[in-house]
């Protein structure tokens, strides 16, 4: 077995730090090595990284309407005369 | 180390020969953010205190959004958030600038939605938190290998938006809560570990679990896929 393989679960255990660009270029080299080859895993890469590519859009997570000057009710409170 | 990721882009541009010009602006960008909310706190501290909202307006959303990360209820995340804001407000003179200001808000925020949970859900706070054993990277993501893209156009659809809401809601509090300051707030591992109070290896291994864990919901199974049908696009098989 070459010692450069590395196993699905291995990869999978980096796959978050590998797309955060968090594991040593060493490892880094080896994991690439197996997802050009691997559906699998590739499969799973990509599904995570469409994932945080969608969660990161602003427009999935909408703010209650009228929040930004409600925000600071308990600041106008407090100090009635600054604000 | 982890940055921010604007800040790791700087440092990767610091690695190469010729520096990629895209990536000193997004730096020199953030420099000058930066610097310009350190003579805001410095202003406002020195009594111009209704700059404060100029300071703040960047980050309401990020405020309440982490309230909510942990209360998931958007009454009790809005009265947290109005806390924080305050704390933060009255507390600014001892914002030092060795974190960003922005790290230093949201850690006032958990800690004020913390706070909160507890106060008002004692009976249920002891296990929700913290585990207690370190099982959490252990996690087998289905075997999908037929995952199609979901394009961004598709989150026009309240029908995704909904599910990906429902899949991060599903996780538990402790994954929850950093998905939703790194993925979907975008901050940096360091900077989740500071908002959070845990190691950024701890933020690592509940991140990797939270991200299969969402994916997985949103995977399209084995007789499912995402696919266009009258113009809009649709998970074929009903979650």
């Amino acid at each position: 077995m070459n010692p450069n393989n590395i196993r699905c679960e291995d990869v999978l255990q980096e796959i978050s730090n590998y797309i955060d660009g968090e594991v040593p270029p060493e490892l880094r080299v080896r994991m690439e090595n197996h997802l050009a080859g691997c559906a699998h895993c590739h499969a799973i890469l990509d599904g995570t990284k469409n994932i945080i590519a969608l969660v990161a859009d602003g427009r999935l997570f909408e703010l209650p309407l009228g929040l930004a000057s409600r925000l600071y009710r308990k600041v106008r409170e407090t100090d009635n005369d600054s604000l | 180390m982890s940055e921010n990721r604007e800040s790791s882009e700087v440092l990767t541009a610091a690695n190469v020969s010729a520096p990629n010009p895209d990536i000193t602006i997004a730096g020199s960008e953030l420099a000058s953010k930066l610097e310009r909310e350190r003579k805001l706190i410095v202003r406002i501290c020195a009594g111009e205190k209704d700059l404060f909202y100029e300071l703040m307006r960047p980050y309401e959303r990020a405020v309440f959004l982490a309230a909510n990360s942990i209360l998931q209820n958007e009454h009790d995340a809005e009265e947290a958030a109005q806390e924080a804001v305050l704390k933060a407000f009255i507390h600014l003179d001892r914002f030092r600038g060795d974190a960003r200001f922005s790290t230093w808000l949201i850690q006032i925020v958990i800690n004020e939605a913390r706070m909160k949970r507890r106060k008002e859900r004692k009976h249920l706070y002891d296990s929700i938190d913290e585990p207690k054993t370190d099982d959490e990277s252990d996690y087998k993501p289905q075997d999908l290998a037929d995952w199609r893209e979901i394009p961004s156009e598709a989150l026009q659809q309240q029908e995704l938006r909904e599910a990906l809401r429902k899949a991060i809601a599903s996780l538990a509090p402790i994954y929850r809560q950093v998905f939703m300051l790194r993925d979907v707030q975008q901050m940096s591992i360091a900077e989740t570990s500071v908002a959070l109070g845990i190691t950024e290896a701890s933020v690592k291994t509940r991140l990797l679990r939270a991200r299969l864990q969402v994916r997985d919901s949103l995977a399209p199974g084995y007789d499912g896929r995402w696919a266009i049908g009258d113009g809009h696009w649709n998970k074929v098989r009903p979650w």
